[in-house]
């Protein structure tokens, strides 16, 4: 079920970083953020139209203060504490150290012999756009009907009742995940980022304050969809140049309005697709590029710089170990696969040891998932990508390894600030893993989002199960 | 009828040029299910094993490997593949998967399409797979024609046996293939069957009806040995209903030698699996609703079948197949981490590697001659730098019919290519 927009027949086939310094490379500082008039206040400013028009009603649910002790941590931004503690309380992290007092009335959880994290943030999935089961009326996740879509966003499409959020959840430890419209088109849409947590409307999962995305695909895709139509693009040069000609409409799009903003006067026509592309030239939305080979990337990156806008992230970067430097250079990050290989053949260069290559040459690194059964086992792919790097001679401590899973993702959506680590204030998203996470054996034992306990392995109750699975064979089974 | 014997007897070819080995002081994985044997030998000679346990002695003239307390153990069987037969999946000229506007379909032989020289062969022997059973994808028909069961050794000659058994769809696909649905498909079935029973009354008399036939002469013919019993029809099958349906057909013709193949929801219908003896090569983490014949789809599925007495291999069955076999180790310690989980059903260890090892080999009928080191068996053996389930464990050494294995990869050309990723004195391309 990878890269969707396989052919349907590969489809079935397939059925998928200490360190401040390290870090520097990746994308959320904004430093490449261009310069923009909007934000100049003007008899225009404010009068357009809502940035905001389907907020998010997410509410964390409750919590009670829990403090977990002689507990291994990592706390996600490469710090490690053996025996240790945590506290978190009212949704947010506490306190951390080596022991923590109980507050009166908090839940104390004895840790020993087992890991306590971040939770998952998964940068690249299609929970909910391409959800189970997978049939073509579910089927949600590319427009493909046109190149350039830019006008779709991916939270008009998100089932919330996707059963393969729970798995995520109770099996993967996934606490907040990106969904991204598919990868036939070249602009394919907006991105949402949710918590992962169920509710009735996609609103109320929708991750407060994260930045949007725009899903850009380079490659096969895009030419193979199109190029089969009879229509551009059907080459890697007709992507480019379908790119750039709609860059440069963005930016005109751009300039009346920040003309309107600042000047007032006879109101421009809105253009759905081209208010995303503006978003992204202002920098309030965050290019996130499907681009597997080396050099699509590098041209890619010029191509932002030509538009001035920057790429957050390359998604699928098969080949980002080719051009670390260069991706360290630009400030963009690269989200890999641990094994994904030879599947098509912009893939065909894939080596297991990218992630490690990535970290020891500065970039900025991190696993994702793209597929429903991957999002379950996002920390096993790590530890493979890790020890895959050990062999090859590349020494990579496990709780920087960590960095892969939940702060660089959360950097490269823009909501480092908010979770992603366990840095007091920042919200509990908290995983408890029953050993090593990174051995095969282990499992997570508990999970909190925003400090609520929403799953634990020793409680049936505790146990989402989705509006479609209810009253099905094996409902609220262990899946 | 001499005809008919000759292509359905069991061919095994020999190994190109077999070798003797002992492995001593090793920490002993049989295969078979049982308990790893501290301080154990393993006695290859001429490609076969001779002997493996604690006792053992190594005889004279034959060279030795100490392997340090390190884990050996048989080499991994993948349970369902594509191995071999695709390069990249994408790239339709190197798929030989399948062949959607063939007149042939149960007689399509995918063993003279194995090219030993594909990429995940070397890949996945360098991370312990010995043996491959290499399935046809089906098009056209239920029936996807015979599958072989190959090594991963670097040599000419990777056919272990050819024509190993035929594959079936059914549910969905097989529906979809049939024409739009499981009767069809079930129709289609029986009427192949009835015509492979004429064609092996009179092979001479059978009627050619040309572009008209449902079954053409060569595919009639292929079906013999699958209504005889001679040779395994492995099914693709998820949905409990659809297994009980398959099972039933046994009443009609009970030579059949079922396998299924999948089996998402078998852990609902397990007892009626053992008690008809139906082995199972399963997916072993499916547990997402992705169609609505796995709508019961768990990861204790295994565990469940296991231990109601169904004999479950793994597989990789619409996951990767063509290259990622490698992943069953850790499918299998997945399996093992079940153990664990309140509520769920796993695999103990040794029976988790034996889902990976012999398990798929008995299912198909070839436990005697792959899957574990058990005297007679071919000399596939694999010695392992850690636990072999486990993610950070690599492959040191790796021998098939006792011939020690290069373990290098295009993969390790190019890190070692990027391991610094600027250009030196001359471009990378001069880097080798």
């Amino acid at each position: 079920m990878a890269d969707r927009i396989l052919p349907a027949r590969l489809r079935a086939l397939l059925g998928a970083a200490a360190i401040t310094a390290l870090l520097a490379g990746c994308a959320s500082d904004g430093g490449a953020k261009p310069a923009t008039a909007s934000s100049k206040a003007g008899p225009g400013a404010g009068k357009g139209f809502t940035h905001d028009p389907y907020p998010s009603t997410y509410k964390p649910y409750p919590g009670v203060p829990t403090l977990v002790t002689h507990v291994t941590i990592f706390d996600g931004e490469g710090g490690r504490i053996d025996n240790g503690a945590v506290l978190f309380a009212d949704g947010k992290i506490v306190e951390l150290g080596q022991s923590v007092a109980a507050p009166a009335g908090a839940t104390v959880i004895d840790g020993t012999g087992k890991t306590l994290t971040p939770g998952i943030i998964d940068i690249h999935s299609h929970l909910g756009d391409y959800p189970s089961p997978g049939v073509q009326a579910n089927s949600d996740g590319n427009e493909a009907t046109g190149p350039i879509t830019a006008d779709v966003w991916a939270e008009h499409s998100v089932w919330p009742q996707d059963p393969g959020f729970s798995r995520a959840l109770v099996n993967g430890g996934v606490t907040t995940l990106q969904i991204l419209p598919g990868s036939a088109n070249l602009m394919g849409g907006r991105s949402v980022v949710i918590k992962n947590v169920y509710a009735r409307t996609e609103q109320g999962m929708k991750f407060p304050g994260a930045p949007y995305g725009l899903k850009m695909a380079c490659g096969e895709n895009p030419k193979r969809v199109y190029g089969s139509k009879g229509r551009e693009p059907s080459t890697r040069m007709g992507n480019i140049a379908v790119d750039r000609q709609t860059w440069a409409r963005a930016a005109e799009y751009k300039r009346k309005w920040d003309k309107y903003e600042k000047d007032g006067g006879e109101i421009p026509g809105r253009d759905i697709a081209m208010d995303t592309l503006a978003g992204v030239l202002s920098g309030e939305i965050l290019v996130q590029n499907h681009c597997y080979r080396a050099d699509e990337m590098a041209i890619v990156m010029d191509m932002a710089k030509e538009f001035g806008y920057h790429v957050s992230a390359f998604h699928h970067a098969v080949e980002a170990y080719k051009i670390a430097d260069l991706l360290k250079e630009n400030g963009t990050c690269a989200a890999v696969w641990a094994d994904w290989w030879g599947f098509k053949m912009e893939s065909y260069d894939a080596i297991g040891e990218n992630l490690a290559l990535l970290q020891k040459n500065g970039a900025c690194a991190m696993i994702h998932s793209d597929d429903a059964n991957g999002i379950q086992r996002l920390n096993q792919e790590v530890a493979k990508a890790l020890a895959a790097g050990r062999h090859a001679g590349i020494d990579i401590s496990d709780a920087v390894a960590w960095e892969w899973l939940t702060y660089n993702p959360a950097k490269a959506l823009g909501i480092a600030d908010k979770t992603g680590s366990l840095k007091p204030g920042k919200m509990a998203d908290v995983v408890l893993w029953n050993g090593n996470p990174f051995s095969v054996y282990t499992r997570p034992e508990k999970v909190w989002i925003d400090g609520a306990l929403l799953y634990d392995a020793n409680d049936p109750k505790r146990r989402p199960v989705s509006d479609f699975e209810l009253g099905q064979p094996g409902a609220g089974d262990t899946k | 009828m001499k005809r008919l014997l000759l292509l359905s007897a069991a061919f095994l070819a020999a190994p190109a040029a077999a070798q003797s080995v002992a492995i001593t002081n090793a920490r002993l994985v049989i295969g078979d299910g049982s308990a790893p044997i501290e301080g154990g030998t393993v006695i290859v000679r001429d490609g076969r094993v001779v002997a493996a346990g604690k006792a053992v002695a190594v005889p004279a003239g034959i060279a030795t490997v100490d392997a340090g307390g390190r884990w050996v153990t048989p080499g991994i069987v993948a349970g369902f593949t594509r191995m071999g037969i695709v390069e990249v999946d994408g790239v339709d000229e190197t798929n030989d998967a399948g062949a959607r506007t063939s007149p042939f379909h149960a007689a399509i032989d995918i063993a003279p399409a194995v090219n030993p020289a594909t990429s995940s062969i070397p890949l996945n022997r360098a991370e312990g797979v010995t043996r491959a059973i290499v399935a046809p994808d089906n098009a056209g028909s239920i029936f996807a024609g015979q599958g072989a069961v190959i090594d991963l050794g670097a040599d000419r000659s990777p056919i272990t046996k050819a024509r190993a058994f035929q594959f079936m769809e059914y549910g969905e696909g097989g529906a979809r293939a049939a024409g739009g649905s499981r009767p069809a498909a079930l129709i289609a079935f029986r009427n192949a069957i009835a015509q492979a029973r004429d064609y092996a009354r009179d092979p001479a008399h059978y009627a050619d009806q040309g572009k008209d036939a449902l079954l053409t002469r060569a595919d009639a013919e292929a079906l013999v040995p699958v209504v005889n019993g001679r040779m395994p029809l492995l099914v693709h099958v998820e949905r409990a209903a659809d297994m009980l349906a398959l099972i039933e057909l046994k009443r009609d013709f009970p030579a059949l030698k079922l396998v299924f193949v999948g089996a998402g929801e078998g852990w609902m219908v397990a007892r009626e699996l053992a008690a008809a003896h139906v082995p199972v090569i399963a997916s072993a983490l499916a547990d997402l609703p992705e169609s609505f014949d796995q709508l019961g789809a768990t990861q204790s599925n295994v565990g469940r079948m296991k231990a109601a007495g169904v004999l479950v291999g793994i597989g990789t069955i619409n996951d990767d197949e063509a290259r990622q076999a490698r992943r069953e180790k850790q499918y299998a310690g997945n399996l093992v981490a079940l153990t664990k989980l309140p509520g769920a059903t796993g695999l103990d260890w040794n029976a988790a590697f034996a889902a990976i090892t012999s398990a798929p080999a008995e299912a198909i009928g070839l436990g005697d001659e792959i899957g574990s080191l058990k005297a007679g068996r071919r000399g596939d053996v694999v010695i392992w730098d850690g636990d072999p389930l486990e993610l950070g464990t690599a492959v040191a050494a790796v021998y098939i019919d006792g011939i020690k294995q290069p373990l290098r990869t295009r993969q390790d050309a190019l890190r070692e290519r990027y391991m610094v990723p600027q250009e030196g004195a001359l471009p990378k391309a001069y880097e080798r």
